[in-house]
């Protein structure tokens, strides 16, 4: 286990998110979406399979250049939007001086592929005239030149920084769910210990790829046919991708006070693992030890998961909430789809929202999962555990 | 005893094991053998067809092959190997028993054509769709590539092999990410996290759609014949770089845990530093503002001065544009000090091992810092006039070598610079 506080540490402000998702985008659209529980998926498209499209969104808005947003993939345009958001919401946005020297750690996976062109050679193939040169052949003639810089997952990090003058640092971590996980680890390290005054956080997922439900189906992990919130997949477990982009901007209390700037919420304890998987229940218990180790007091709360629906590690963290049952449970994954790198985020992204406007939203769940709690929270467990690998948890809490 | 701690307070991080695997072979002494022998690792590619490819070669490490055939799992190899010989050299911890975490530089992850094509076969028909695709991957049958084609795939089987401690991170800063991997070890390191890190770049990406790709943004050479000489950085007549495929792993450590266990200390990674550049995608600033920042800041957080450096193992890929640049960049920050320092680009001879560049020259630096000797830039026969390095050409040079600066350059703005010592500073 890896945790990320040393003795003497900052203490760390959540002062900017940006969120964009099927909910929606912005802090106003997606409490409101919440607190109407609300759930945009879409069961047409690529049916059987399901996907939580991206709700409508003016890119123009945060990526301002035609150019630019032509260079980029959708996810990456997702993931810059975000990222706007989030800047704006922090102030900093268009602060030179501060973007400048800015860290940034972004948890991406890659870009989409051109499927016709990946069509074409296939079939190609399957009629069996495709000579030893056709691959190549096809490759240099059919794929767009730049097509690689929309695919490349450090490039949301180069567009961030291109877009919105975000270069201080620069760092891409890869890894499905876990990726998000470590990247809030490292950024609240880092400024914990004074390597790092302000940093910017987050990721950026396309649900709405072929060939992302390919990659998912060859471990049959997409949720088909009819839709169902997460609790209640028992005999149909998957997850239904969703697209969704969520920065946050992390600094030092001393930063932000020295600016004036205003937090959501503070980010007390992020902590990961890489459970063995391979032994039944060893999820249960990497999530236990991390609740040891979030420092949480207390026998009642509020607890917000990225549960994906997948199994068998849904049921294992089941088995852990089920001990922390004076808990209320809310699990993204109904609401939003599954995000991967996004999920993470997303998770510190709504505990911040809901500490900053003084209430747990509402449960979306009828298998009793999840209850209504209203009072108004004073911290937040956020809980992380990847589809097929990675553990994580963290500890928001409001600022006083 | 000498200090734990650097001139600024923090803990020293040293180097007490090291691997490496390119094109010129596995291991430190084959691959330091043939370096200063300046020989080339690069040849005609023979792994698949090159017909229709306009370059048609790359450092491929063709002694080591994986089943099934995929770019991921060689990396997943390549990183295994030179893990390995690190581990070996640093005799820490137990066997998979690594006390402390890992940070691995890796190319993104995806399905291959092979895979994808055998998944097109599978369908039966020779009219299909994404849709047709779909419908048969479920069941089972391709469960494995699953695994194989996650991100976190190398790294998780890495970690499981070596049993390093907590989340293991990937990570990807493109041309760059070797050094990122040694400066995130670096840091948890500084901030007490860990006493010990395992730092390692691996790439074993080259396949038809990887050379396409670059091909198809003019970054390659197409010098193809001789393959050997095809990569000539700080030349007149460089074209592009020539992909290749390698590993380097670092096993760091305070200063002061490597002490108490009486490891041997291999060197010192005295300065990390990064800037990023919001220029544009694929090409640097035109004043080059960023790759300076890089180097000072290294410089800065190594507290040393432009006259320390005594040999700058560059970035040097043989395009037009980074070799100039980098020359125009770094004769800013060296300023009148710069003729005095020899600069070697290992490209040269092993290619670029893009996601593992940063790390396998990280320990040609510190191999050179041990031997007192630069391995040449061969192919080094029409010197760009407008390029002023003192250039180790053609042949290694003996020097006396104290602190190398070693710099890495990618596309998405990503500038990343590593300061490597013999003895703490």
């Amino acid at each position: 286990m890896t945790e990320s506080t040393s003795p003497a540490a900052k203490e760390v402000w959540i002062t900017g998110i940006g969120i964009v998702s099927s909910l929606g985008e912005g802090l106003d659209a997606h409490w409101d979406a919440l607190n109407e529980k609300k759930i945009n998926f879409d069961d047409k498209r690529f049916a059987p399979y399901i996907v939580h499209p991206l709700a409508p969104v003016s890119f123009d808005a945060q990526i301002p250049k035609k150019g630019d947003q032509r260079q980029m993939e959708a996810w990456q345009r997702i993931g810059t939007y975000a990222a706007g958001l989030a800047l704006d919401s922090a102030g900093v946005k268009g602060n030179k001086e501060i973007l400048g020297r800015m860290d940034m750690i972004v948890a991406a996976g890659g870009g989409e592929r051109d499927l016709a062109v990946d069509e074409a050679i296939m079939n190609a193939d399957a009629k069996g005239n495709s000579s030893p040169a056709f691959l190549n052949e096809r490759l240099m003639n059919d794929l767009r030149p730049t097509l690689f810089l929309a695919q490349l997952s450090n490039l949301l990090a180069g567009n961030i920084a291109i877009v919105h003058g975000v270069c201080g640092t620069s760092r891409t971590f890869m890894g499905e769910e876990a990726a998000s996980i470590d990247a809030a680890r490292i950024a609240l390290a880092r400024i914990e210990s004074g390597q790092s005054e302000i940093a910017l956080v987050g990721a950026a997922h396309n649900g709405e790829r072929s060939d992302l439900l390919v990659l998912y189906e060859f471990g049959d992990f997409n949720l088909k046919v009819t839709y169902a919130p997460v609790w209640q997949r028992e005999g149909r477990s998957g997850f239904a991708l969703g697209s969704a982009g969520c920065f946050l901007v992390l600094e030092s209390r001393e930063h932000a006070e020295a600016r004036g700037a205003k937090p959501y919420a503070k980010l007390t304890k992020v902590v990961a693992d890489l459970a063995k998987r391979k032994e039944p229940g060893a999820v249960t218990r990497s999530l236990e030890a991390m609740w040891s180790k979030l420092g949480v007091a207390g026998e009642t709360g509020q607890l917000i998961t990225g549960a994906t629906g997948a199994e068998p590690v849904t049921s294992e963290e089941k088995a852990f909430l089920r001990k922390h049952a004076g808990y209320a449970v809310r699990a993204t994954g109904t609401m939003f789809g599954h995000t991967l790198e996004t999920q993470f985020p997303l998770g510190l992204a709504l505990a911040a929202l809901s500490l900053s406007r003084g209430a747990l939203f509402p449960p979306n769940d009828p298998t009793g999962t999840e209850v209504e709690k209203t009072d108004a929270p004073d911290k937040i467990v956020v809980v992380g555990a990847g589809h097929w690998q990675g553990e994580g948890m963290a500890l928001v809490e409001a600022v006083k | 005893m000498s200090a734990v701690r650097d001139k600024f307070g923090r803990p020293i991080v040293v180097v007490t094991g090291m691997g490496v695997v390119t094109s010129l072979g596995a291991g430190k002494e084959d691959n330091w053998r043939k370096l200063t022998a300046g020989e080339s690792g690069i040849r005609t590619v023979t792994r698949f067809p090159v017909e229709g490819l306009k370059s048609t070669m790359a450092g491929t490490v063709d002694f080591v092959s994986v089943d099934p055939v995929t770019s991921t799992g060689l990396t997943e190899r390549l990183a295994e190997m030179a893990t390995q010989e690190a581990l070996a050299q640093a005799a820490i911890g137990a066997k998979a028993d690594f006390p402390g975490p890992l940070f691995l530089a890796v190319a993104p992850v995806e399905v291959e054509w092979p895979q994808r094509l055998e998944l097109g076969r599978a369908i039966g028909k020779t009219e299909f769709d994404y849709g047709d695709m779909l419908r048969v991957s479920g069941g089972g049958r391709f469960a494995a590539y699953h695994h194989r084609f996650m991100f976190g795939s190398v790294a998780s089987h890495l970690a499981d092999v070596f049993g390093t401690k907590g989340s293991p991170i990937s990570l990807s800063t493109a041309c760059a990410s070797g050094a990122t991997a040694i400066q995130l070890g670096v840091e948890a390191i500084r901030r007490g996290d860990a006493d010990a890190a395992l730092c390692v770049g691996t790439d074993g990406s080259v396949n038809p759609e990887a050379l396409v790709r670059f091909s198809l943004l003019s970054a390659l050479s197409t010098q193809n014949d001789p393959p050997q000489a095809a990569s000539k950085p700080f030349s007149k007549n460089r074209d592009g770089f020539v992909m290749a495929e390698g590993a380097g792993a670092m096993v760091l450590e305070s200063y002061e845990s490597a002490m108490a266990r009486g490891a041997k200390i291999l060197g010192v990674v005295a300065g990390c530093g990064e800037l990023t550049d919001s220029f544009h995608r694929t090409r640097s600033s035109p004043d080059g503002k960023p790759i300076i920042g890089c180097m000072r800041k290294t410089l800065a957080d190594a507290g040393l001065e432009p006259e320390q450096i005594d040999h700058i193992n560059a970035h040097g890929t043989a395009t037009p544009e980074n070799d100039k640049m980098e020359y125009n960049t770094t004769a800013v920050v060296f300023g009148e000090h710069l003729p005095k320092i020899p600069v070697s680009s290992n490209k040269s001879m092993v290619g670029h091992t893009i996601s593992a560049a940063g790390a396998v020259e990280a320990v040609f630096s510190l191999l050179t810092l041990e031997h007192q000797r630069i391995p040449p830039t061969i192919n080094y026969e029409i010197p760009d006039p407008a390029i002023l390095f003192d250039v180790v050409g053609n042949t290694a040079r003996d020097a006396k070598v104290t602190a190398v600066m070693s710099n890495s350059f990618g596309f998405g703005g990503q500038n990343a610079s590593l300061i490597l010592t013999r003895e703490p500073v």
